[in-house]
Order: C-alpha cells, then sequence, then structure tokens
C-alpha cells in the first residue's frame, strides 16, 4: 500500500488532492454526485465582502488545450457564505475546507478574513491576490511585492488560521512576489493562478469576452505552472501549493516533484465532473507505477 | 445529472445546416422537456450543451444547428460510435402549468426542446398550438412532426418562403386565447415574444456555458429574484422573474 498522506501548514491530508477555487462552487453540485469527503480538500469560490454579480456575458471562452474565464468573482458575500454556504457544506464534507477570500482593498481582505477566521469549518485561508479579471483590485495586489507584502501582513494580523497567498503568473518575477509574502509572515503560496490571455470572434471582429481579457486556465498552461512552483518553491522555505492545468495523476507527481506539497485541480472539474474524485483513485497506481510509496517523500523531488 | 456513453444510431442532416443525432443509453436521469446534454468530442476542450428533442427509456434524441467547429465535427460523427454525455442538466419547463390550451412558440434550433414538451402535454390531452419560426424553408425542420402530435402549427418565415411572412410574434397576434405560453429561441425572439405574450409563461434562455453543472458561475444572467444559473437554475425562467 501507498502512502498519499501529505500534511500542509500543520493540517493533514489524506491526498494533496484540492478542487481549486471557483471551479467548485460551495461543494454541493459535486456533492450531490460523489462522496467529496475523498478529496484532500477543497478551496470554495472566491468571496467577497460584498455580494457580487461579477461580469456580464460571455464569461467564458474555450482554447484547444483548456478555456478562459471572465466571471469577475461572483459571489454572494461573505455573511451569506457563513450564514448559508457553510451550515450547506457541514452535512457533505467533514474535513476542513479551503476558504478562497478575495477584496478590493487591503481592509476588504482584512474584514473577510476576520469573519472567516471564526468558522471552525474553515482550515486554511486561501487569499487571492490574483484574480486577472476584476479591476482595481485582485491582481494588483499580486503585481507587486510591496501590496503583496501589505495584504499579507494585514491578514496575518486577524487571524490564527494558516494564510496561503495565490500568486498570479502575470508577473515579470513571480519569486520577487512570493518572498515578499513569505517575508511578510505567509504560511504557504498557491500557484498559479490563471493566465492572462484574450480570443476574438471573427464573424463578429470583437473580443469573444464581454469583459475583454480573461484568465486561461487547462492543459495548456501546465508547463508554465510547473516552471514557476520549481522557481517560487527554491525561492521560498514555505509550503507551496501547485496548480495550472493539472489533469492527470502523473501531473499531481509531477507538480510535486517540482515542489509542490499540495496540488489544486482546476478547469478539469468543469469537463469531468468526477475529475478530482478519479484522480484521488489514480494516484496511488501511478505512483505504484514510477516506484513512489510515500508521496510526501517527493516533494521539490526535481530541484 | 450522471456522465455516461451514448452510442449513436442516427445522425442525419434535417435541414439546411441542422442535423438530427439519435443516441442508445441511460435516459434515466431526464426528468423534464428543457433539459439538455453536454457533449464531449474529442480536440475540443469544453462540452457542447444541446438540448433534449425528444426521449424514450433508451434513446435520445438531438436536433442541432452547425454554428461553429464543435458543432461541426459533431456531423462527422458516424452510427456506431460512442459519445460521453452529461445528462439531465438543467431545470426543463414545468408542464404543471400549462393549463388546457398551452402555446408554444419557439424559433429556429429553439424549436427541439418544444417537439419533447409538445409530445408529452399532447398525452396529458392537451389542446396543444404552436408557433414555429424560420429564416427561410431551406431551414425548416420537424413541421410536419408537430403536427402529427395533432399540434395546431403555424409556421412563419423571415422571407416569407412558406407560412406568414415574419417574426413568430407576427403568426403569434393570429392566434387566438392560450393558457399559458412556453417559448424557446434567441433572444432577441424571446424578448419579443415576452412582450407578446398575454398570459404567465416559461422562456429557455441560451449562453456560452463552461461545465453545465453549476460549478462554474460562467453563464449567470440577473433575475428579479437575484442571480441565477442559465445551465442549473435555467435554462427555462418564468416570465414574471426575467430581466431584460
Amino acid at each position: 500500500m501507498v502512502n498519499t498522506r501529505v500534511e500542509l501548514c500543520g493540517i493533514p491530508l489524506d491526498n494533496p488532492i484540492i478542487p481549486a477555487s471557483g471551479t467548485f462552487g460551495y461543494g454541493h453540485e459535486f456533492a450531490q454526485i460523489y462522496d467529496i469527503n475523498c478529496l484532500g480538500t477543497f478551496s470554495f469560490k472566491g468571496t467577497t465582502a460584498q455580494e457580487r454579480f461579477g461580469n456580464p456575458t460571455p464569461r467564458i471562452a474555450e482554447y484547444d488545450r483548456g478555456l478562459l474565464n471572465a466571471v469577475g468573482l461572483q459571489n454572494p458575500g461573505v455573511d451569506k457564505v457563513i450564514g448559508e454556504e457553510l451550515p450547506k457544506l457541514e452535512r457533505c464534507f467533514s474535513k476542513p475546507v479551503m476558504a478562497n477570500v478575495s477584496g478590493f482593498s487591503v481592509e476588504e481582505y482584512v474584514t473577510v478574513c476576520r469573519k472567516l477566521d471564526q468558522c471552525p469549518q474553515v482550515g486554511w485561508l486561501e487569499v487571492n491576490i490574483s484574480c486577472p479579471n476584476v479591476h482595481g483590485g485582485g491582481m494588483s495586489f499580486g503585481t507587486d511585492p510591496a501590496m503583496a507584502a501589505s495584504v499579507t501582513a494585514a491578514v496575518k494580523a486577524v487571524t490564527t488560521k494558516p494564510v496561503i497567498m495565490k500568486l498570479s503568473p502575470n508577473v515579470t518575477d513571480i519569486t520577487a512576489i512570493a518572498r515578499a509574502c513569505a517575508d511578510a509572515g505567509a504560511d504557504a503560496l498557491s500557484l498559479i493562478n490563471t493566465v492572462l490571455g484574450m480570443r476574438i470572434d471573427l464573424k463578429r471582429r470583437r473580443p469573444l469576452l464581454a469583459n475583454t481579457t480573461g484568465g486561461m486556465s487547462g492543459p495548456g498552461i501546465f508547463p508554465l505552472a510547473v516552471r514557476m512552483v520549481y522557481q517560487v518553491s527554491q525561492a521560498v522555505d514555505i509550503p507551496v501549493v501547485g496548480m495550472g492545468g493539472v489533469t492527470t495523476a502523473e501531473d499531481v507527481l509531477e507538480m510535486m516533484l517540482a515542489g509542490a506539497t499540495a496540488v489544486e485541480v482546476g478547469a478539469a472539474n468543469l469537463v469531468d465532473p468526477y475529475a478530482c474524485r478519479d484522480l484521488v483513485a489514480e494516484l496511488p497506481n501511478a505512483m505504484e507505477r514510477y516506484g513512489i510509496e510515500t508521496l510526501n517523500d517527493i516533494i521539490g523531488g526535481a530541484h | 445529472m450522471e456522465k455516461q456513453d451514448f452510442r449513436i444510431l442516427v445522425n442525419r442532416p434535417l435541414a439546411q445546416g441542422i442535423y438530427e443525432m439519435v443516441l442508445v443509453g441511460d435516459t434515466s436521469h431526464i426528468t423534464r422537456p428543457g433539459q439538455f446534454l453536454n457533449f464531449q468530442l474529442e480536440g475540443f476542450y469544453l462540452r457542447r450543451p444541446i438540448s433534449v428533442c425528444d426521449w424514450t427509456e433508451e434513446t435520445v434524441t438531438i436536433l442541432y444547428k452547425v454554428l461553429g467547429r464543435g458543432t461541426q465535427a459533431m456531423t462527422q460523427r458516424k452510427s456506431g460510435e460512442t459519445m460521453n454525455l452529461l445528462t439531465g442538466l438543467g431545470n426543463g419547463y414545468d408542464m404543471d402549468k400549462s393549463g388546457p390550451q398551452p402555446l408554444l412558440v419557439g424559433g429556429g434550433v429553439g424549436i427541439p426542446p418544444l417537439y419533447g414538451l409538445a409530445r408529452r402535454l399532447r398525452a396529458q390531452g392537451k389542446e396543444v398550438r404552436a408557433v414555429l419560426g424560420f429564416n427561410t424553408e431551406r431551414e425548416m425542420f420537424y413541421v410536419e412532426k408537430f403536427c402529427e402530435l395533432g399540434v395546431q402549427t403555424a409556421v412563419a418565415t423571415v422571407d416569407g418562403s412558406c407560412g406568414i411572412r415574419g417574426m413568430v410574434t407576427d403568426a403569434m397576434a393570429q392566434i387566438g386565447p392560450y393558457s399559458y405560453l412556453y417559448t424557446c429561441g434567441p433572444e432577441p425572439m424571446l424578448r419579443a415574444v415576452w412582450q407578446a405574450c398575454r398570459t404567465s409563461g416559461q422562456f429557455s434562455f441560451e449562453e456560452r456555458m463552461g461545465c453545465g453543472f453549476g460549478a462554474c458561475m460562467g453563464c449567470s444572467c440577473k433575475t428579479k429574484y437575484g442571480s441565477k444559473r442559465i445551465c442549473k437554475d435555467g435554462p427555462v425562467l418564468e416570465k414574471e422573474e426575467i430581466v431584460w
């Protein structure tokens, strides 16, 4: 029997598979078709202080190895998440959940994190400073080391839960942002968020997405994600959660060899709702194929 | 929702740019007319959402229009081949609201889900009338199939090549009282029908989707009662909740 257990910021995970924020809602759609307790955990939909409708449609476009989205952080707001979504989740998920937080100001990040800090179901706060689809917030915090550090420090000051800063790939040097977050007290980093992209409708001669640009995800960004996880995990001493186009159990192993302690899976959930369940089931087989007995041992093995 | 493999029985052109595909598989997750399927296609990342036209215990029929590379690729699939589908997606039409004399209004490739609805309403003994709109006669399909169900069917074509020249609303104007309205078609048509509709009704919408089952928030729309996901809370919305 192989051992798939890993530990993320002191919290044990049965396996490193974590559905990524924005592709798993608050868990209910998936809990209706399989027991989501098989997952390591999951990162719930990016949550802000107030309810947000998000961007106009079309919000979704496609490329041959993935999709682009410009949802724009649609969510019911933190109070409804705590009052309605988490109680519903409690009935179908017994593990600590990763709470994904977004904001348009340092104060908003602090407000949302302070409220989620009070929720026993929440294991980690994943702070998104990398959303490419909203203006005047999100990614602007994640593209400047000083601003990234200020969000990190402010959030750390209001919670005792582990804080994972979610980084953008849309920067010249991701290790500079990573170091700034680590120095400001981040407990872990997760990367990569989506890659800023664009498609144009040939018939209309206009951008396909109503938001003009959107975030690319899917297998087409996997090599970029592996490279960045490899670089960042060498630049900092805190755990890295790897994501970006992960589709197969081999991709999970590759991400961990690059330096990931756990692995988030995003786009794959949208084309196959059973993707993460099947990854969890397939992971031990892939480990056996590559002679891996203890998954934890291969983290950063390619360094 | 369920993910299942279906085997293609028939895949044939029906009218200009319109194909009919019949597939064999477990249809038990399809519970209402107006629901849709999400088709996996080799070489394409996202699935393609297509409405259910009709279904039996063993087969499901879809009618699809060639609009892009994905639907073009679907035309090349042969009988005997397997397709992976997500079935039982969307809320579908609520037939309990029809009253004794429902009116069905469909435009182009919005017509297919109304066929399955018409067949079931007729089985309940309802007096069903339909207005079917097309661009032109060459793109017409299923008119005779509606008539065979005993549905009193009016046709409108934009170029006047068959039936009334004009829009479905021009044909609606010539129809007597009805108890309820069900419709599906392009958004400008839905809006015109909404304005012309003299009863309550249900409107089926289309949007670019990511997942098709409510996870990604790609197809959200605003309604009077907050935001709804076209794929999961829709595609059928009540007339009274629609915000244009």
